[in-house]
């Protein structure tokens, strides 16, 4: 193990290392930490320059008021029905791809897998205004399944490399064994290497859904109004009215990290194998 | 009607032959629907925008449907060239490049100060890892008000350390410095989960060999552990690269690429030109787009080169 276990150096050292970690992590997380603070802050103490002493109260209203004053609940569910269809699509698709280019040997197998691999590269501003007039032309600007449907397409080259390499790790003689008796090979996608897959799949769900839900170019480019913008163009937007109001848009900031800070702390070791690649071993 | 001997022969060869067929053409219907997909939303648009680059365009159409842009040639790029903004734009991305690699050393160096087994270790770990869960632009809102000018923490450090605040976000010399700080602030914690998930990986025995033999501290790290730690090196570099040149979020809630235009990176000059407040110049952000793309090809190009020999190797 590196470095040395600090069990195996003296008591000053270990005691300074339990002093040490706190230490650090609160000097990490301090813009976070501040935020958080200042979300609860009322805004007299702002006003006086009471920035960072003690509060003069605990000012849940300034939750209370971006709920009841201006629409960040409908932009956190516009965010959801853009994410959880993103989540699905693009887990589906990348099943079938990374199936297919994992198990089959036919000649074009790396050529499509590394087109995969590399538009999942590109800048983003190279597909922009063809894609933003697509969606137009196609009458689905501004709405949640124009957003959704550019992100499935984008994530699937990003899913298909995980799903790929996931099932070229699976035992290949299972495969083999199915074919010798006869097993069409649909059936041997759905009920023999489908049923291995949930680890990767819910890894795969866990990244996707944070990518899209912080996702914040896309939603400016293909979504305008309250009806479809999501959270990170709407407290975008709203930053944009609550001038020098820190106390609202520490309140927005910390309602916006939320739902994927929640869910990482929920399936925190399928999302570091998702984050990894499965690569680093 | 074929008897029954016959029909006994024939199965088994016809089911194989079936078999080989299928196996020929179960890959692309399991490839059609994500390939499609991808091609309509990806690879097809990077074929339009090139196209597009080379036209003038507001991005608008005739009543009839007809495109109205019209052919420039090669002239949006002999723009560009002229362009004292796309040469900021320029020289700026190739900052957030060099200084995103910063996110490397620190990120190795707090997963090593992490990577040990006392009590509460994983929660430390996570909470560590914090920042690249959040959304940039709540991280751009954080460092917004670190940076802020009169109360922002930043501000009042530099105002007790100097006797004059610095408002970090209106000086055009500091500006990129403030917001590439705030970026790499999630990058090292991405870089630090890569480097923790190595250092778990580590062959303990070679560790143990060269302790024998008397290395320590940095030549350990050096000579032993980093040798090792390629494959999360590898992907650590990729998208610390893909992180910088991608960079547009941070800007566009930090500055909007000011003050005075000093703040601006290729995409997000890109997106001003294209959709910004100024005017929808198609073609002229296609070309900027392009642009990066080739910046960004150079990189992509050497990645999958690295790739596709460890793939064929295999």
């Amino acid at each position: 193990m590196f470095p040395r276990p600090i069990q195996q150096s003296g008591t000053a050292v270990q005691w300074l290392y339990s002093i040490a970690l706190p230490i650090a992590l609160l000097l990490w997380l301090f813009p976070l930490l501040g935020v958080a603070l200042t979300s609860l802050r009322p805004a007299s103490d702002l006003a006086q320059g009471n920035y960072f002493g003690m509060p003069s109260g605990i000012a849940w209203e300034n939750y209370v008021f971006i709920f009841t004053e201006t629409p960040i609940g409908r932009y956190m569910l516009n965010s959801l029905w853009v994410t959880i269809p993103t989540v699905i699509g693009a887990v589906s698709l990348s099943l079938m791809t990374g199936f297919a280019l994992a198990v089959y040997g036919f000649r074009a197998n790396m050529v499509v897998f590394f087109m995969f691999v590399a538009g999942n590269f590109v800048p983003f501003q190279i597909l922009m205004v063809p894609v933003r007039d697509m969606t137009l032309q196609l009458g689905m600007y501004d709405t949640w399944y124009g957003l959704a449907l550019f992100h499935i397409a984008f994530q699937t080259g990003f899913c298909t490399l995980f799903m790929r390499n996931f099932i070229k790790a699976l035992p290949f003689e299972l495969i083999e064994a199915a074919r010798v008796e006869g097993v069409a090979e649909w059936r041997i996608f759905w009920f023999i290497v489908l049923p291995l897959m949930r680890p990767a799949i819910a890894a795969l769900s866990v990244l996707v859904f944070t990518f899209i839900w912080n996702d914040f170019f896309w939603a400016t480019v293909l979504t305008q109004g309250v009806d479809s913008q999501p959270i990170t163009a709407g407290l975008s937007s709203l930053n944009g009215q609550w001038i020098a109001q820190w106390h609202l848009v520490s309140a927005g900031s910390i309602l916006a990290a939320l739902p994927p800070v929640v869910m990482f702390f929920m399936m925190q070791k399928h999302f570091i194998a998702g984050l990894t690649l499965g690569a680093v071993k | 009607m074929a008897n029954a001997s016959d029909m006994a022969t024939a199965a088994p060869a016809r089911q194989a032959a079936r078999q080989l067929n299928q196996r020929t053409l179960a890959p692309w219907l399991f490839l059609a629907p994500g390939m499609f997909m991808f091609a309509l939303y990806v690879l097809w648009p990077i074929a339009q925008s090139i196209t597009l680059s080379f036209y003038d365009w507001d991005g608008l159409y005739n009543q009839d449907g007809a495109f109205t842009g019209t052919f420039v040639g090669m002239g949006n790029y002999a723009e560009l060239m002229a362009d004292p903004a796309f040469e900021t734009s320029l020289w700026n991305n190739l900052k957030w490049l060099i200084l995103y690699m910063a996110a490397l050393p620190i990120g190795l160096l707090i997963a090593i100060f992490l990577n040990q087994t006392v009590r509460g270790i994983r929660l430390y770990k996570s909470l560590f890892f914090f920042p690249f869960v959040i959304s940039q632009v709540v991280v751009g809102l954080m460092f917004a008000w670190f940076y802020a000018p009169n109360f922002g923490l930043f501000y009042l450090l530099t105002e007790w350390m100097t006797g004059k605040g610095t408002a970090v976000l209106a000086d055009p010399d500091l500006v990129t410095y403030g917001i590439i700080a705030a970026g790499l602030w999630p990058q090292v914690a991405y870089v630090m989960i890569l480097y923790l998930t190595g250092l778990n990986n580590v062959a303990p025995d070679q560790i143990e060999a060269a302790r024998l033999d008397g290395a320590k501290g940095w030549r350990m790290l050096w000579y032993v552990v980093l040798p090792q730690l390629r494959p999360a090196t590898f992907i650590a570099v990729i998208v610390t690269v893909i992180g910088a040149l991608r960079s547009f979020d941070l800007v566009s809630i930090m500055t909007k690429g000011g003050p005075f235009g000093e703040s601006r990176v290729l995409s997000y000059y890109m997106f001003e030109k294209a959709l910004g407040e100024y005017g929808f110049r198609m073609g002229y952000g296609a070309a900027i787009a392009v642009v990066l793309f080739a910046i960004m090809m150079i990189f992509i190009s050497g990645f999958i080169w690295k790739m596709w020999r460890d793939e064929t190797e295999r």
